[in-house]
């Protein structure tokens, strides 16, 4: 006698701390493997992109912190290109170096973060507690730049808000100093550790063409061999003078991507460096009156500079009607901005690509045949943040 | 290709009739065609040695209301190969079905049902076309034009009903969109002979 078994759906969050925010993913189970993959996003749409169509360009800026959070300024730095590309304005090289730390910083928070509560989904706790340490000292130096620990602001078209305070730079440097033991202990905790390899060596392999298929970028497309990375590739700002490797995987599966992303980290830690030693005093935002606003001396003393400020803090500034594509390699991937200006100062249209969205959308492909335990796995390996996947 | 030029010359030589208008701006190449022919022109883009768009970035819509034909539709790709990118766009109209392209580019699957939450355009072929973004039974395509920015209904949770329930937007205030054209710059007529001028010259 034959008895048929039928198919268990599971109903996996909204409400799970290993779905890394708000995912609703209905499984389909044949005993404990996976057979298919249905997630539901959208469960902290805000609507940004129609947001943004609404505010001028100054105020489009805090949308993006809000987008993926462990990482705000690498959003904002999106924004900030594509408009200065449109307006045709030379950002300041101080500004440059400023942006590109506190990028770099940013990368290092997600990647802290990533690693770490990755190690958490599967059964380490020590890694986060360690992790945490650091993510706060880092988001002390976002505070001191830009008043606040994650929502920074900081990033305007044309350079950044203001200078950075007295002994920040010190601090920094200090920081890039004792940072590396701190990757060295996670190492120690993790990279050799016979459960956390067991738990995510030939987990969710991702071959090169599927990668390419499944429009992957940053650290998932990495993992699997391809060493394509925009800020060597496409170089913005002042990649191009800095001088740091591609860290590139394998085997494409969920191990290979934690150990690009420990890899990664160190090579932010060198470019931090490098753009410490390299910069020098001057402007921190460009000197066109009609984008940046003066500074509160000027509006005190300059009939002109009140009305710039006034004007600018009201109507905002116009650009010129035009379309244009800019993306940087924030630490999930390709983040990406398509802009349509109408010659208002509103975008006409401002369609945020993240990276997350394509990656999520593979969860389907990447657990079929998989275990239920090893969907955390993989899950967390996609470094997803839903600011960004629902927008 | 190399150059941007190169390829701009080779996709123009290559598929004279289907491309309407070529443009390169901004170090990326923008070309304009027609709905019935995109679909050959992004085959030959993605399969052809010498272009290899092999990665589709996002796929979006456009909303001109006043236009006839009012949706654009834009396909960003990238060759990693020869690092180019390109803007592919065509002009559709308001009820207008246009084929999915989820059988060459697996990503385009939730691009798709992005856009078709977002702005209603409905794709032929998809194998599972269903809102992504918005709530369960929400109505409306919030990215169109005459969306309005506060949406129509808000939901809260009812403590008579025991469940959360979606009723017309309330608001204490109605939405204010400030005018801060300067006035001294001159009314829209004056504008656009200025403007007039600026092309003469």
């Amino acid at each position: 006698m034959t008895k048929k078994i039928k198919n268990l759906n599971l109903n996996f969050g909204p409400q799970h701390p290993a779905a890394h925010g708000v995912l609703r993913l209905i499984l389909e189970l044949d005993g404990e493997v996976v057979e298919k993959a249905d997630p539901h996003i959208g469960l902290l749409h805000r609507g940004t992109e129609k947001l943004i169509e609404n505010k001028t360009y100054m105020q489009a800026v805090p949308y993006f912190d809000r987008l993926d959070y462990v990482a705000p300024m690498n959003q904002e730095h999106a924004f900030a290109l594509a408009v200065e590309k449109i307006l045709k304005i030379d950002v300041p090289i101080r500004a440059q170096y400023i942006r590109v730390i506190f990028c770099e910083i940013g990368r290092i928070l997600s990647h802290i973060l990533n690693v770490t509560t990755q190690a958490l989904d599967v059964g380490a706790l020590t890694p986060s507690l360690w992790g945490f340490e650091e993510r706060e000292t880092l988001m002390t130096f976002y505070e001191r730049a830009s008043g606040s620990r994650l929502h920074a602001n900081y990033f305007r078209a044309g350079g950044v808000h203001q200078d950075l305070p007295k002994g920040l730079e010190e601090d920094i440097s200090n920081f890039c100093d004792t940072f590396p033991k701190v990757i060295n202990d996670l190492e120690s905790l993790l990279t050799d550790n016979r459960i956390f390899k067991q738990r995510n060596v030939d987990i969710g392999i991702v071959s090169k063409e599927d990668a390419l298929d499944y429009s992957f970028s940053g650290v998932m497309i990495r993992g699997s061999g391809v060493p394509w990375d925009l800020r060597k590739s496409q170089p913005y700002d002042c990649y191009e003078d800095l001088d740091f490797k591609i860290p590139v995987g394998k085997n494409g599966d969920c191990y290979d991507r934690y150990l690009c992303r420990i890899e990664e980290m160190k090579e932010s830690v060198s470019i931090i460096k490098q753009c410490l030693s390299k910069m020098e005093k001057g402007p921190i935002k460009s000197l066109d009156g009609k984008i940046s606003p003066p500074s509160k001396k000027d509006i005190k003393q300059s009939m002109e500079a009140l009305i710039h400020h006034f004007k600018l803090f009201t109507e905002g500034y116009r650009v010129p009607k035009d379309e244009i594509y800019t993306a940087v390699e924030a630490p999930k991937g390709e983040f990406g901005v398509y802009l349509i200006s109408d010659g208002s100062s509103k975008p006409y249209k401002c369609k945020i690509r993240a990276p997350g969205f394509s990656h999520l959308q593979s969860m389907d492909y990447l657990i079929k045949g998989h275990m239920l335990a090893d969907v955390p796995a993989v899950l967390g390996s996609l470094d997803i943040v839903f600011g960004e996947v629902d927008r | 290709m190399n150059s941007l030029e190169d390829l701009e010359k080779k996709i123009n030589s290559e598929l004279t009739t289907k491309i309407n208008n070529s443009e390169i701006k901004h170090n990326q190449i923008y070309l304009e065609t027609d709905k019935d022919d995109f679909l050959d022109i992004i085959l030959f883009l993605k399969t052809n040695l010498d272009t290899k768009f092999r990665q589709l970035i996002d796929i979006t819509v456009v909303d001109y209301p006043e236009n006839n034909q009012r949706f654009q539709v834009v396909y960003l790709f990238l060759s990693h190969e020869f690092n180019q990118r390109l803007v592919l766009k065509y002009s559709i109209s308001e009820n207008e079905v246009i084929p999915s392209l989820t059988s060459v580019f697996p990503a385009a699957n939730w691009m798709e049902r992005e856009v078709f939450d977002m702005y209603g355009v409905n794709f032929k072929d998809h194998p599972d076309l269903r809102r992504i973004l918005t709530d369960y039974g929400f109505e409306g395509h919030p990215l169109r034009k005459d969306f309005p920015l506060t949406g129509h209904s808000e939901v809260r949770y009812s403590e008579d009903q025991k469940k959360v329930i979606s009723e017309p937007v309330k608001l204490e205030q109605n939405y204010r969109n400030f005018d801060y054209e300067s006035p001294w710059e001159g009314t829209r007529y004056i504008k656009e002979e200025i403007e007039n001028n600026d092309k003469k010259n």
